[in-house]
């Protein structure tokens, strides 16, 4: 009994660590993924896109009627149009060198703001 | 590919592939919608022909290899620019002068060497932003102000180097260098005033070391490549007042500017500040703008009398101690109170640090030493629809007849050529001068950007005619200003032209800045 019961405490221990590594190998890029969009977006697009006082970029598109109009509450917004607007430019906003954004933080950036699309 | 001109295919491949083995390859860009990036988002002259499309850009992350990127750009003639950010938009942005520069992008060098808490310094790379150094201090909890430009992507040393400014006690961005480590066109590295000792413990401390002091000659300049460079900081203020001083005819600007320069020049004023006419400038108003078209000045004062709209406003900020502060605007007051009909408006005032609560009421932050963009929220309201602006900025006298002078001919000037984008110039002081800054729209509209570039030759033109010279230009217009700093048969130009034929023979570094071309380019440019 006692070893039966310490084979169980091992399968459920080795169940739960491979379940664990499931999570690592499948579900834990994409936070961390999303999480790295978080920081570069702080760094690169909330002083123009933010929430609060004096962000042209929120001002702007709420002029043109854009709902909501802080770009982290979208829900609908597409890799290809996040990566056009930052690699072209929109009205006022100028494209962004790879020095600054580079392709890894571009792709980190819109895993970020398409995180709450649905799918 | 789009090669640098005189260059040929050849020595351009054997360039970048040296290049290639000094950074990397992923640090050589040459794929056409990599190089795409660098042109200037507000461009003038916007996919025409004379746009200055760069060749490949390079993108050193070291002294070293910033050294070893000059080394190899001297070998074939290659003509570089050099870029810090890139941000500085309405003045060329990251696209070079001359068509077919490899641009030196300096981004990647990012590092804050150095913040002095106690003795108020920074020492900075080329790719730290102030949004970058401002966080840096914010995460260290560090009593020192930066004074941030308007829109807080661009760095402290390009915005130095480029003598912009901002809004606090170290407004004067170039004067508030102190040391830098250079590239000179040959490679070598140096470092000015103090840093020139090997030991040096006062770099960011005393500007002049000893000799004569070369440090101006990188600033708008092509005759370096700055890699490190001090500024000087701000102690936190205890406070902050400010109060609007309002006139309300047209005539009082001339005992107005007299106080001004008064309290600027003594140093009780020791911000720059937006001198503005919201009867004269201000917004569209049906019953106004006839009156302001036809320069009718009774009836537009009799309108502003009725209305409450002030003639003129001068907003006056003071930072320091609580009970200075007070005091310099109570003295203030009282030198402009002969104006007959002079009123004043108090505030705001903020006692330091705010809270995170006070500060989310402040619209504009750059004033507080708080980087920001919102002056682009600015811009979006006032202007029309556009990719963005020029800046058109003539240093004028600090005098009251000088300033209605300036705005009476740019404003002719601009009602003469339909461009509305003159009309709202801001007025901003350097000790002892005035700068005015008008924004002109830029667009992707070939029409209307060729438009803009007449009425800003035009503006030049007269602004010259009168003995008033811009302080910073677009590239695309460096020429023409250079054209009009002419005194003695152009001796200071030659002056600068022999300089940079001695320091960069072979013209590598950014030709045509501010109108001085290498010899072998000169020709082409007569």
């Amino acid at each position: 009994m006692r070893n039966v019961k310490r084979r169980s405490a091992k399968a459920l221990l080795l169940s739960a660590m491979l379940l664990a590594l499931a999570g690592t190998a499948f579900a834990a890029p994409d936070e961390a993924q999303i999480e790295r969009g978080h920081k570069v977006y702080d760094k690169w697009c909330f002083p123009c896109h933010g929430t609060g006082l004096g962000k042209p970029g929120t001002d702007s598109l709420k002029a043109r009627g854009v709902n909501p109009a802080v770009l982290e509450e979208r829900t609908d917004l597409s890799a290809a149009v996040i990566k056009l607007s930052v690699r072209h430019g929109v009205l006022f906003m100028p494209m962004f060198r790879k020095t600054e954004v580079s392709d890894a933080d571009l792709d980190a950036i819109t895993a970020y703001l398409m995180r709450n699309n649905k799918k | 590919m789009n090669l640098p001109p005189g260059i040929s295919e050849k020595d351009f491949s054997a360039a970048i592939e040296e290049w290639q083995d000094a950074l990397g390859k992923d640090w050589v860009l040459t794929a056409d919608a990599d190089v795409a990036l660098y042109r200037d988002a507000y461009s003038p002259v916007w996919n025409e022909p004379e746009e200055p499309i760069p060749s490949a850009a390079v993108a050193p992350d070291g002294v070293e290899q910033v050294q070893a990127v000059v080394r190899i750009a001297n070998r074939y003639k290659v003509p570089l620019w050099t870029i810090s950010t890139g941000k500085n938009l309405g003045y060329g942005g990251s696209a070079p002068l001359l068509g077919g520069s490899v641009i030196l992008d300096l981004k990647r060098m990012d590092r804050v060497l150095e913040v002095n808490e106690k003795n108020h310094y920074a020492l900075v790379e080329p790719g730290v932003s102030y949004f970058d150094l401002y966080r840096y201090i914010q995460e260290r909890k560090l009593k020192v102000w930066i004074d941030p430009p308007d829109p807080g992507w661009g760095s402290p040393i390009g915005n130095s180097l480029e003598r912009g400014g901002g809004y606090t006690p170290m407004h004067d961005h170039y004067d508030a260098v102190c040391g830098m480590e250079v590239v000179l066109p040959n490679g070598e590295l140096m470092r000015t005033g103090m840093g020139a000792l090997p030991a040096a413990k006062t770099w960011q401390q005393y500007k002049y070391g000893f000799g004569p002091y070369v440090q101006g000659m990188f600033s708008q300049s092509s005759l370096g490549i700055v890699t490190k460079m001090g500024v000087w900081l701000l102690p936190e203020p205890e406070a902050y007042v400010a109060g609007t001083v309002m006139c309300w005819k047209r005539d009082d600007l001339i005992p107005m500017m007299e106080a001004f320069a008064n309290l600027v020049n003594s140093g009780t004023l020791r911000t720059t500040t937006t001198i503005a006419s919201p009867l004269w400038f201000g917004l569209p108003d049906k019953e106004l703008d006839p009156l302001r078209v036809s320069g009718a000045v009774k009836e537009m004062e009799e309108y502003g009398a009725r209305k409450k709209i002030p003639y003129w406003t001068i907003p006056l900020p003071f930072y320091g101690p609580a009970k200075v502060v007070a005091a310099q605007w109570e003295h203030a007051k009282q030198k402009f109170s002969s104006i007959p009909g002079v009123t004043f408006e108090d505030g705001p005032s903020y006692r330091f640090p705010l809270s995170a609560q006070d500060l989310a009421k402040i619209r504009d932050t750059v004033p507080l030493g708080i980087p920001s963009l919102q002056i682009f929220s600015v811009i979006s309201i006032l202007g029309q629809q556009s990719e963005g602006h020029l800046g058109f900025s003539p240093i004028i006298p600090m005098t009251g007849e000088a300033l209605l002078e300036a705005l009476t001919l740019f404003d002719q000037v601009h009602r003469e050529l339909g461009s509305g984008g003159g009309a709202f110039p801001v007025l901003s002081s350097f000790p002892r001068s005035l700068v005015i800054i008008y924004l002109l729209p830029v667009t992707r509209d070939v029409e209307k950007n060729r438009r803009t570039r007449e009425v800003y030759r035009r503006l030049i033109k007269e602004a010259a005619a009168r003995g008033w010279g811009e302080y910073r230009t677009h590239t695309t217009f460096m020429n023409d200003i250079s054209d009009t700093y002419s005194f003695n048969d152009h001796a200071l130009r030659r002056f600068h032209e022999t300089v940079k034929d001695a320091l960069d023979p072979n013209g590598i570094l950014s030709p045509g800045k501010c109108g001085i071309w290498p010899r072998r380019m000169r020709k082409a440019q007569a």
